[in-house]
C-alpha cells in the first residue's frame, strides 16, 4: 500500500469523536413505530369495514351517528393539532414559555375531545347499544376508542412534557421528546380524518 | 371438463404409478373412487414431478460440490474472487420462473374446474345431502327424502352429491379422502361441496378441523351404493322409530363421542336452515315433522 | 361462586393435582429453580448478576441472554414433542395412551406457541443481537433501552406460557386459536387468556425488536459501508425487522379482540350476533404468514454468512441475494390466505393466492443456488455450522417441494389439515430456522463467549438431528396421503401405526442430538480454557465481528471502522490491513445499566398474570408501575457512562500484546486471501 500513515488512518477509521445523532434517530425509529400503529388501525380499520353491516338485529350506523357531533369532535382536534404546531414554533424559537402555554391550550383541546367521545359512548350505553350488543357495535367502539385511548396516552405524554419544560428547560433530549411527541400528535389527527370517514361520513351517507 | 394437454399426457405417467399404489387401500388419496379426487392427486403428481426439476440437481450439486471442493482436494480450481456470473444468475431466477409459470396455469385452470362449489356434471340428477357438525358427531339431512341420519352418508354411485354444510358448534372440516376435496363447516354459515364416486363401496369420512376434546372421534361412515340399494336403504330409514323431534335435536346438540349410527324417519322443515339460525337470532322449530313430504 | 377481589378467579383448585405428568413437570420445573437460584446464592453471585447481567443495555449480553431463553424453551417445546409422538405410537384401537384428549390438546397447542415465539424468535433476536451492531461497525443499537425492554418481555412471556403448567391450564385451541374453539363458549378456562397475554407481551418486544434493528441498520453503519456492502445476515435482518414491524401490529389486533370478546363480551368473532369467525382467520394469518418469513429470513442470512466463510470465497450472487431477500419480505403478505383455502373463498380467489405462494418459492429458490455456486469453486472445511449448512440445504429442498405441492388449492383440499401440512412445515423450519439458528449459535458463540464449542459433540449432534429429524418427519407425509388428520390424540386404523412408531424412533434420535447438545455446552465450559479463542477470529472469517476481541470489549470497537467494500475483513487481509493500530483513542460513551427494563419485564408478568387471573387490582397496578418506570426513563437524560480514552487504550493495548503473542497480526498468516496468491 502506497499510502502515508495518516492517510492509513483515514482509510482504516472513521474520524473521531464521532458525531451524535441521537435526536435524529429517535426520530427516525418514531417515524417508524408510526407506521406500525398505522398498521394497527388498518387492521382495526378492516375490521371495522368487515363487521360494518353485521347490526344483529340491533342499530345500524345511521341510528348512533350523529353528525353534528362528530363535527365538533374534528373541529376540536383538528384545532388541537394547530396549537400543537404553534407550541413547536415556539420551541425552535426558544420561547420557553409559549411552549408552555400552547401545549396547555393543546392539552385542553385534546381533553375536550376525548369528553365529547366519553359523551357519545355513555350515551349510546344507556340505549342499550354497548359494544356486546353487535359485532358491528364492537368494531365501532373499539375502532373509535383505540384512537381514543392513543389520544389519552398524548395527553399524558403532553403532561410529563410540561413538567420536563418546567423543571428541565428546553434542552436537546426534551426537545427531541417534543418533536417526536408533535408527531403522534398530528399522526392521531391523520387516522381521525379516516375515522370519521370510514366510520361516520361512511356509516350516515 | 377439458384439461390442458399437458395435465391429460401427464396423466399417463402417474397412473402407472397409480396402478401399483391404488390396490394398497390404506392410502386413500391414492386409492381414489371419484373424479374430483382422482384429479386432485393428479395434480399432487404433476406437481411432485415438476418440482423435481429443481430437487434433483439441487441433491446433485449440493453432493458434488461438498465432495468436489473440499479443502483437501488440491486438484479442483480455485476461485477465490469469482462471485458473479450473470449466465448463472439467469437461470436460476429464470427456471423457476418457467416452472412456477407452468404450474401456475395449470393451478389456475385446475382450481376453477375443482372449485368445490361447482356442481358436477351429469345426465343424472344430483343428490342433495346437508351435513352438519356437531360435537362430535355428523348429521346428515336428506331435504327431498326428509330423512337424517347420524354419523352414516349413504349414496348412490355415479350421481353427483351436492352438499350444503353448516356447523352446530365450532369450525369444522367436512373430508372423505378417497372422494377428494375437503371443505370447512362453519356455525351460521353455509358452505358448499360438490363430489362423485364412481363405483359402489364403503369409506371413512371424517372432520379433520381440531374442534375440542371429541375431535378424534368425529368420523363417519360412507357407504357408496348402487342405486337400488340407495332406495332400499332410504326405505329402511325410514321405517326407523326415531323422529328428529325437539327431544331428540336438543339430544344430540349435547356434546358425545363414539355416537351410535342413527336414523330418523321424520325430520322438522327446513332443518338445515335452522342450524344455521342458530347463529342469527331466536330459531323456531316447527312443533310438526316432515314425512315423505306430508305432515 | 363469588369471585374475590383478591385472587380474582384463582383457586386451590387451579393447580392441577390429579394429572401427574403436569405435577412430575411442575416438581422438575421447581427442581431446576431451586438449584439455579441455589448456585447463584451459594457462589455468591447475585450481584454480579444484577449488575453485568439483569440491569445491562449491552447488545451483546442480551443477545446472549435471549440465547438462553431460546435454548430453555426449546427443551421445553421438545418435551411437548415427544410426549405427542409417544402418544401416538401407543394410542391404537382399544389403547388410549397416557393423555387424554383434554392434557393432549394442550400439549400440541403450546409446543406450535413455544416452538415459533419462544423458541425461534428469541434464538434469532438473540443472534441478530449477538452479531449485528458488531457487522456494520456500530457500538450498539439505536435504542438499547428498548433492547433490553424486548429481552424482558420475551422472557416475562415465556414464563407466564411455564406458569401455565402448575397454576390454570393452557390453551386448547391451537396455536393459531381459531374461534369460535378459542371463545369463551368452548374454552372457559384461563389456558386462551395465559396464551393471549403471553403472545400480546412477546409481541410487543418483537416490535420494539423491529424498530430498534431497523433504525440500527438504516442509520448507524460504519461510514463506508452502503447497503450494498453489508453482510447479507444484516440484509436479512433489516428486512425480517420490517416484517416484524409490519405484521406484529397485526397479531395484537387479532388477539385484542379475542380478548375483548373473552373478557367484555363483544361479539368480534362469535359465532352470532355479528361476529365474523373468518376474520380472525384472515387477520391471525395475515401476521401468521410473514411470521414464518421472520424465522426463516435470519437463518437464510446465517447461511449466508457461513457458506463464504467455509468455502473462501465470496457469496455468489450478492446483488442477487439482495434481491431475492426483498421480493420474499414484499411477497410474504400476498400468500396469507393459502392456509385456508378450504373456507371456501372462490376459486378467483384461490387461484390468484395460489400462483402469489408458488412465486415466492422462486426468490427462495434462487438463494439455494447462489449457496450451492458459493461452495463452487470454493475450499470447502467442514466444521459444524458448515454440516447444518449442508443438511439444510437438502433437507429444507424436500420442503420446499412440498411447499409448492400444498400452494396448489386442488391440492391443498386434499392435504390440508393432514399430517403432510405438518411435515411440510418441520421440514422447512426444522433445517430452515433450527439447523440455522444451530450453525449462527456455533459460529457466533465464540465472538459471545470467548471460547469454542466442542466440536466432536457438535458433529455427533448435528448427525443425531439430521437422521432424527428423517425418521420423524418423512412417515408423516406417508400419513398425509393416507389421510391422517393433525391434531389426533387416538386413532384407530391400523395402516397409520407402523408409521407413527418410526416417528416416535426419530424423536428418539432427536432427543440423542439434543442431549448430545447439552453434553457439548457442558463439555466446553468445562474446557473453555483450551477452547480459548484468542484471536477473536476462529474461522478466518470475513465480515467486522472477527476483528474485536471474543467477546468484543462493552464499547465494540476502539475506533469505528471505515469500509470501502463487501466482506470488509477479508478486504483488510487481503491488503495486509489486520489489525492496523489506530493512531489515537477518545473517550465512548455507552449507555448506563439500569434496573428498569428488567422492572418493567416483571410487572408485565404481574399484569398478564393478573388478566389471566381476573386479578383486577394486580393488573391496574403493574400497568400503572410500568407507566411510572417508563416516565422515569423518558425523563431521564443522564443515561450513558464514559468508558474514558485511556481506559480504551489500556483495553486495546492488552488486546494487541495477545494478537502479537499468537502472531494473528502477522499480515503473512493472511497471504491466501490475496489475488496473487491463487
Amino acid at each position: 500500500m502506497s499510502m502515508s500513515a495518516s492517510e492509513l488512518q483515514h482509510y482504516l477509521f472513521a474520524p473521531h469523536p464521532e458525531e451524535e445523532e441521537a435526536t435524529a434517530n429517535a426520530s427516525f425509529g418514531f417515524w417508524i413505530y408510526l407506521m406500525s400503529d398505522c398498521i394497527l388501525f388498518a387492521s382495526l380499520f378492516a375490521t371495522f369495514v368487515t363487521l360494518s353491516r353485521s347490526y344483529a338485529g340491533g342499530p345500524t350506523s345511521q341510528e348512533i351517528i350523529h353528525l353534528g357531533h362528530t363535527l365538533e369532535e374534528t373541529l376540536v382536534l383538528l384545532c388541537s393539532s394547530v396549537t400543537c404546531g404553534f407550541a413547536m414554533l415556539a420551541m425552535y424559537r426558544r420561547q420557553l414559555r409559549r411552549v408552555l402555554g400552547w401545549l396547555a391550550v393543546t392539552f385542553v383541546l385534546g381533553l375536550t375531545f376525548i369528553s365529547l367521545e366519553l359523551q357519545e359512548f355513555l350515551s349510546l350505553v344507556a340505549a342499550g347499544h354497548g359494544p356486546t350488543h353487535s359485532g358491528f357495535l364492537s368494531a365501532f367502539f373499539t375502532l373509535v376508542a383505540t384512537h381514543g385511548t392513543h389520544v389519552t396516552v398524548g395527553l399524558l405524554w403532553m403532561l410529563v412534557m410540561m413538567a420536563q419544560i418546567a423543571v428541565k428547560g428546553l434542552s436537546e433530549p426534551v426537545q427531541s421528546r417534543l418533536i417526536r411527541f408533535s408527531m403522534f400528535w398530528h399522526f392521531l389527527d391523520i387516522v381521525w380524518v379516516g375515522v370519521f370517514t370510514v366510520v361516520y361520513l361512511n356509516g350516515v351517507l | 371438463m377439458t384439461q390442458p394437454r399437458f395435465a391429460r399426457l401427464a396423466r399417463i405417467l402417474p397412473v402407472c404409478g397409480l396402478a401399483l399404489l391404488s390396490g394398497c387401500s390404506s392410502f386413500p388419496l391414492f386409492d381414489t373412487r371419484g373424479p374430483i379426487g382422482e384429479r386432485e392427486i393428479t395434480i399432487i403428481v404433476i406437481a411432485f414431478c415438476v418440482m423435481m426439476i429443481v430437487v434433483l440437481p439441487v441433491f446433485v450439486m449440493t453432493f458434488l460440490f461438498a465432495w468436489r471442493y473440499r479443502a483437501s482436494n488440491l486438484k479442483a480450481i480455485y476461485a477465490p474472487h469469482w462471485g458473479r456470473s450473470f449466465k448463472i444468475d439467469l437461470m436460476m431466477w429464470l427456471v423457476p420462473a418457467v416452472i412456477v409459470a407452468a404450474l401456475g396455469g395449470l393451478e389456475w385452470q385446475a382450481t376453477h374446474t375443482l372449485n368445490p362449489y361447482r356442481p358436477l356434471t351429469s345426465t343424472a340428477d344430483p343428490v342433495e345431502i346437508d351435513a352438519v357438525a356437531l360435537n362430535w358427531k355428523w348429521l346428515f339431512i336428506y331435504p327431498a327424502e326428509h330423512v337424517a341420519t347420524v354419523n352414516q352418508l349413504v349414496f348412490p354411485a355415479r350421481v353427483p352429491v351436492s352438499f350444503r354444510l353448516t356447523s352446530a358448534t365450532v369450525m369444522t372440516s367436512f373430508f372423505i379422502p378417497n372422494l377428494g376435496s375437503q371443505i370447512y363447516a362453519m356455525p351460521g354459515m353455509r358452505t358448499k361441496l360438490n363430489l362423485l364416486a364412481n363405483r359402489p363401496g364403503i369409506y371413512t369420512g371424517r372432520n379433520y378441523q381440531y374442534s375440542g376434546n371429541g375431535f378424534s372421534w368425529m368420523q363417519f361412515e360412507v357407504r357408496v351404493a348402487s342405486r337400488r340399494q340407495f332406495r332400499v336403504w332410504l326405505a329402511a330409514v325410514r321405517r326407523s322409530p326415531h323422529t328428529l323431534d325437539a327431544a331428540a335435536l336438543r339430544q344430540l346438540e349435547r356434546p358425545s363421542i363414539n355416537a351410535p349410527v342413527a336414523y330418523y324417519s321424520s325430520i322438522p322443515p327446513h332443518l338445515f336452515a335452522y342450524f344455521i339460525a342458530l347463529f342469527h337470532g331466536r330459531p323456531t322449530l316447527p312443533s310438526t315433522l316432515v314425512r315423505n313430504g306430508e305432515r | 361462586m363469588l369471585e374475590t377481589d383478591l385472587i380474582g378467579r384463582l383457586r386451590l383448585s387451579s393447580i392441577p393435582y390429579q394429572s401427574g405428568i403436569v405435577m412430575g413437570a411442575t416438581a422438575f420445573m421447581i427442581l431446576v429453580i431451586v438449584i439455579v437460584l441455589g448456585s447463584i446464592t451459594w457462589y455468591r453471585k447475585w450481584g454480579y448478576l444484577y449488575r453485568e447481567w439483569l440491569t445491562t443495555l449491552d447488545h451483546k449480553k442480551i443477545g446472549i441472554m435471549y440465547v438462553i431463553v431460546a435454548l430453555v424453551m426449546l427443551l421445553r417445546g421438545f418435551a411437548d414433542a415427544v410426549m405427542m409422538r409417544s402418544q401416538q405410537a401407543l394410542a391404537f384401537g382399544s389403547a388410549r395412551g397416557y393423555l387424554p384428549p383434554q392434557h393432549y390438546d394442550q400439549i400440541f397447542s403450546s409446543h406450535g406457541t413455544i416452538m415459533i415465539l419462544f423458541m425461534a424468535m428469541p434464538f434469532l433476536t438473540g443472534l441478530m443481537n449477538v452479531a449485528v451492531p458488531l457487522q456494520i461497525g456500530a457500538r450498539d443499537v439505536a435504542f438499547p433501552f428498548m433492547n433490553a425492554l424486548s429481552l424482558w418481555l420475551t422472557a416475562i412471556s415465556a414464563m407466564l406460557i411455564m406458569i401455565s403448567l402448575p397454576i390454570g391450564d393452557f390453551s386448547r385451541a391451537g396455536w393459531s386459536g381459531y374461534p369460535p374453539l378459542s371463545e369463551l363458549r368452548y374454552s372457559p378456562t384461563v389456558g386462551v387468556d395465559y396464551w393471549i397475554w403471553a403472545l400480546e407481551l412477546t409481541g410487543i418486544g418483537s416490535l420494539m425488536t423491529g424498530i430498534n434493528f431497523l433504525t440500527t441498520i438504516l442509520r448507524m453503519r460504519a461510514p463506508g459501508m452502503t447497503l450494498m456492502r453489508m453482510p447479507m445476515f444484516v440484509w436479512t435482518t433489516a428486512c425480517t425487522n420490517i416484517l416484524m414491524i409490519l405484521a406484529f401490529p397485526v397479531l395484537t389486533i387479532a388477539l385484542a379482540l379475542l380478548a375483548l370478546d373473552r373478557y367484555l363480551g363483544t361479539h368480534f368473532f362469535t359465532a352470532g350476533m355479528g361476529g365474523n369467525l373468518m376474520l380472525y382467520v384472515n387477520l391471525f394469518w395475515m401476521w401468521g404468514h410473514p411470521e414464518v418469513y421472520i424465522v426463516i429470513l435470519p437463518a437464510f442470512g446465517v447461511y449466508s454468512e457461513i457458506v463464504p466463510t467455509f468455502a473462501g470465497k465470496p457469496l455468489f450472487g450478492y446483488t442477487s441475494m439482495v434481491y431475492a431477500t426483498c421480493a420474499i419480505t414484499l411477497i410474504s403478505f400476498t400468500v396469507w390466505l393459502h392456509h385456508f383455502f378450504t373456507m371456501g373463498a372462490g376459486p378467483d380467489v384461490n387461484a390468484i393466492f395460489g400462483l402469489a405462494t408458488m412465486i415466492i418459492g422462486i426468490p427462495t429458490g434462487v438463494k439455494i443456488f447462489n449457496w450451492l455456486f458459493t461452495m463452487f469453486r470454493g475450499r470447502i472445511v467442514f466444521p459444524t455450522p458448515m454440516l447444518w449448512t449442508l443438511g439444510f440445504i437438502i433437507t429444507f429442498t424436500i420442503g420446499g417441494a412440498s411447499g409448492v405441492m400444498l400452494a396448489l388449492p386442488p391440492a391443498n383440499y386434499v392435504l390440508h389439515n393432514s399430517l403432510f401440512v405438518i411435515a411440510h412445515f418441520h421440514n422447512v423450519l426444522i433445517p430452515g430456522t433450527l439447523f440455522g439458528m444451530f450453525a449462527g449459535y456455533t459460529y457466533w458463540f465464540p465472538k459471545a463467549l470467548g471460547f469454542r464449542l466442542d466440536e466432536r459433540w457438535g458433529v455427533r449432534a448435528f448427525w443425531a438431528w439430521l437422521l432424527g429429524f428423517y425418521f420423524a418427519f418423512m412417515p408423516l407425509y406417508v400419513l398425509g396421503f393416507m389421510g391422517m388428520p393433525r391434531r389426533m390424540e387416538h386413532y384407530t386404523n391400523p395402516a397409520w401405526r407402523p408409521w407413527l412408531e418410526i416417528a416416535a424412533f426419530g424423536v428418539l434420535l432427536i432427543l440423542a442430538g439434543i442431549g448430545c447438545q447439552v453434553t457439548q455446552l457442558l463439555v466446553s465450559i468445562r474446557d473453555r480454557a483450551k477452547n480459548i479463542d484468542a484471536s477473536g477470529d476462529p474461522w478466518d472469517g470475513r465480515t467486522l465481528e472477527w476483528t474485536v476481541s471474543s467477546p468484543a470489549p462493552v464499547y465494540n470497537f476502539a475506533r469505528i471502522p471505515h469500509v470501502h467494500t463487501r466482506d470488509a475483513f477479508s478486504h483488510q487481509k487481503e491488503k495486509g490491513l489486520v489489525h492496523h493500530r489506530p493512531d489515537g483513542f477518545h473517550d465512548i460513551k455507552i449507555p448506563r445499566n439500569t434496573p428498569l427494563a428488567f422492572a418493567v419485564g416483571m410487572l408485565a408478568f404481574g399484569f398478564g398474570f393478573g388478566m389471566v387471573w381476573h386479578i383486577w387490582w394486580l393488573a391496574a397496578i403493574t400497568f400503572l408501575l410500568t407507566l411510572v418506570c417508563l416516565i422515569v426513563r423518558g425523563s431521564s437524560d443522564d443515561v450513558e457512562d464514559i468508558v474514558s480514552g485511556a481506559e480504551v487504550e489500556r483495553i486495546e493495548k492488552a488486546r494487541y500484546r495477545e494478537l502479537s503473542a499468537i502472531g494473528a497480526d502477522d499480515q503473512s498468516r493472511y497471504a491466501h486471501h490475496q489475488p496473487a496468491h491463487v
